[in-house]
């Protein structure tokens, strides 16, 4: 059994135009090993940040379930951290004070003093000595959710959620922040379920790619293996020979469904089954399974 | 008002002989402010036209510069002139009137006959006479401080006395208040049915005036003390009660998510991330309760009889002291700035920035 298991999660919400309800996802079915990092792509409105709420435990699914290393996830905990786009650090409190909320909590028979080194050293490790006693409103789009990233391994969970983390930063800040967040990941090797809209972010980062078509109704579609070989980083990357061909598969999907919608799923896949399409780019062959 | 303070000490100190004079000479260390101001604005006219530009809001491309104090103590000043000369009474002048009309006005007690044998009006009837001056106002407040922790009767408490008094009735009642409109409005805030359901009461409860409770609050409580303080409870407690409800309610969703990720305890949840979130709102909603409460304990203690500032204003009405209900009223202007700048000081400590 895979370490953390989205097992046939299907989301309704509430019609807003009078009675029934609008299915936002349906039968998403992702199975996640221990250190592995999955990122999900899709359009605005496919319930990517609905599905990775419900995997945090702050949403709850109206069918199906998450499992967790054997046992059902439900409600939030300090095993599912969650990076948010818009960073949710307290403006009230001091970089360090962020993080030692989170620590504190994480290790709660720690004394003051573990606690301060624990929290000083995560705080080293994203590049922010000196700014520990400074306010949110103090800091970068960029310095914020370094301390989002800092605050989220520093209590070392057992699965890493990151919610669009890098969407309300400048692009090129951005792509220092994804190396420190290779770096950190490649230390701490949590298993990260990530969600963006940005293609080539995910396949910077990731082992695989789900591809989500348009809500409501949305599917996870296609599974796309990044057949890259770690480490990888922003200058080579690029000059990998598969690494065009997973881009423009990719692009292709998006621009598709954003033609489209998600309507034209049914003739593509078969409908009574909740797996994605698994799609590899090994030894310059494409096999559609 | 320091400055002041400080004359009114020093006179309180000097030899009988001066009393006439205290008025004057308090005017001075002002005049001597303001006479620095202007020096340090560079003359009159710099400082009109410097004054002027800041009056006009600074619309103009230029930097703000100048000294707003120096408006203020212009404005002041000039104010002080104005009431001066337009209450001034002229003297007795007798010229004309028959030693006949004297004795009678003498008799009916218009005027009074002064040591030297001359006229004048009597200083008890011209207390009555129109609006006294500043001067007038300036010398029942020397005599009002002077005696400021002296209690002479069972209603005749000193200025000092009145004040704490009505700062402890406001303070009793406003942090009773407070306490209870934030826990109430915290609960609101996070649930939603439950604030729904709250909120037609609150707005319904809200718009009364509080001084509408008091005849209800004295037959239930059976004691002006406690219905003055209950009154100031009234009147604090709706504006807090709705903006906390408010501000928790619209806290971001993120930072909650953050509190149950990491398992905070409920108390931890309310003290670490709820209260710190939403004190800005909270502080706004005490900042219209704060003002409405300040309101509101004036009349109380008028009606009620209570002593305080309020009540010294309509004692002295009673008293056909026209500059002591003027006193009285400055009283409670200063009053109400000094708890108003302690409470600015707290709100700046739990406010924070996006």
């Amino acid at each position: 059994m895979a370490f953390l298991q989205i097992d046939h999660v299907s989301k309704f919400f509430p019609n807003p135009s009078g009675a029934g309800e609008v299915c936002i996802f349906k039968d998403a079915t992702i199975k996640i090993d221990k250190g592995e990092f999955v990122t999900v792509i899709g359009h605005s409105g496919c319930g990517k940040s609905t599905l990775l709420n419900i995997i945090a435990g702050l949403e709850t699914p109206s069918e199906g379930g998450v499992i967790l290393n054997g046992r059902e996830a439900s409600g939030p905990g300090l095993d599912r951290m969650v990076v948010f786009q818009n960073f949710a650090l307290m403006p009230w409190m001091t970089v360090f004070e962020n993080i030692a909320l989170a620590v504190r909590s994480a290790y709660p028979d720690w004394t003051a003093a573990q606690v301060s080194a624990h929290v000083t050293r995560y705080i080293a490790l994203v590049g922010l000595k000196g700014a520990e006693n400074k306010r949110p409103a103090a800091l970068s789009g960029g310095m914020k959710q370094r301390v989002g990233l800092a605050r989220a391994f520093s209590i070392e969970p057992k699965v890493l959620l990151l919610d669009e983390p890098f969407a309300q930063i400048d692009a090129l800040t951005r792509g220092v922040i994804q190396e420190e967040l290779i770096q950190m990941w490649n230390t701490s090797r949590n298993t990260v379920f990530m969600v963006t809209h940005d293609v080539d972010e995910a396949i910077l980062l990731s082992d695989r790619i789900l591809l989500m078509t348009n809500g409501p109704e949305a599917r996870i579609a296609e599974m796309v293996n990044v057949s890259i070989a770690r480490p990888r980083s922003r200058e080579t990357i690029i000059d990998h020979p598969r690494y065009y061909k997973i881009r423009n598969h990719i692009i292709h999907f998006l621009v598709r469904h954003a033609k489209h919608g998600g309507h034209d799923s049914a003739s593509e896949h078969r409908p009574d089954s909740a797996d994605p399409v698994v799609v590899n780019f090994e030894e310059e062959t494409v096999a559609a399974g | 008002m320091e400055s002041t303070n400080d004359a009114m000490v020093s006179e309180t100190a000097s030899p009988p002989d001066r009393t006439g004079v205290p008025s004057l000479l308090m005017v001075r260390p002002v005049m001597h402010r303001v006479a620095a101001s202007l020096k340090r604005a560079g003359g009159w006219a710099k400082g009109l036209a410097v004054g002027g530009f800041q009056a006009g809001g600074g619309t103009a491309a230029g930097k703000a510069t100048g000294n707003p104090w120096f408006i203020s103590a212009f404005v002041l000043v000039m104010f002080l002139l104005a009431w001066h000369f337009f209450t001034l009474r002229p003297t007795f002048d007798p010229t004309g009137l028959t030693e006949e009309q004297l004795q009678l006005m003498e008799f009916n007690g218009d005027i009074v006959r002064m040591p030297d044998g001359a006229y004048a009006w009597n200083p008890e009837k011209e207390k009555v006479k129109g609006i006294p001056g500043p001067l007038a106002v300036v010398e029942k407040a020397r005599t009002e401080l002077a005696e400021a922790f002296v209690i002479k009767g069972t209603n005749d408490h000193g200025i000092g006395y009145l004040v704490l008094y009505t700062v402890s009735r406001f303070a009793a009642g406003f942090l009773a208040a407070s306490v209870i409109a934030i826990l109430l409005g915290v609960i609101l805030g996070l649930n939603k049915v439950l604030f729904r359901a709250a909120n037609p009461f609150i707005q319904i409860l809200k718009p009364i005036s509080p001084l509408a409770w008091m005849p209800l609050l004295l037959y239930t409580v059976k004691d002006p003390k406690w219905t003055a303080m209950l009154v100031v409870f009234m009147a604090a407690v709706w504006p807090t009660l709705a903006t906390t409800a408010f501000g928790v309610s619209s806290l971001k969703k993120e930072y909650l998510h953050v509190a149950s990720i990491v398992q905070l305890s409920w108390f931890k949840r309310l003290y670490k991330v709820i209260l710190p979130g939403a004190a800005p709102t909270i502080v706004n909603g005490l900042r219209i309760s704060f003002g409405s409460a300040l309101v509101a304990v004036v009349p109380a203690e008028m009606l009620l009889g209570e002593l305080g500032v309020g009540y010294l204003s309509w004692i002295e009405w009673n008293n056909l002291d026209i500059a002591g209900v003027i006193f009285a009223i400055l009283v409670v202007g200063v009053v109400g700035v000094v708890l108003d700048s302690g409470f600015n000081k707290l709100a700046g400590l739990v406010t924070y920035q996006e």
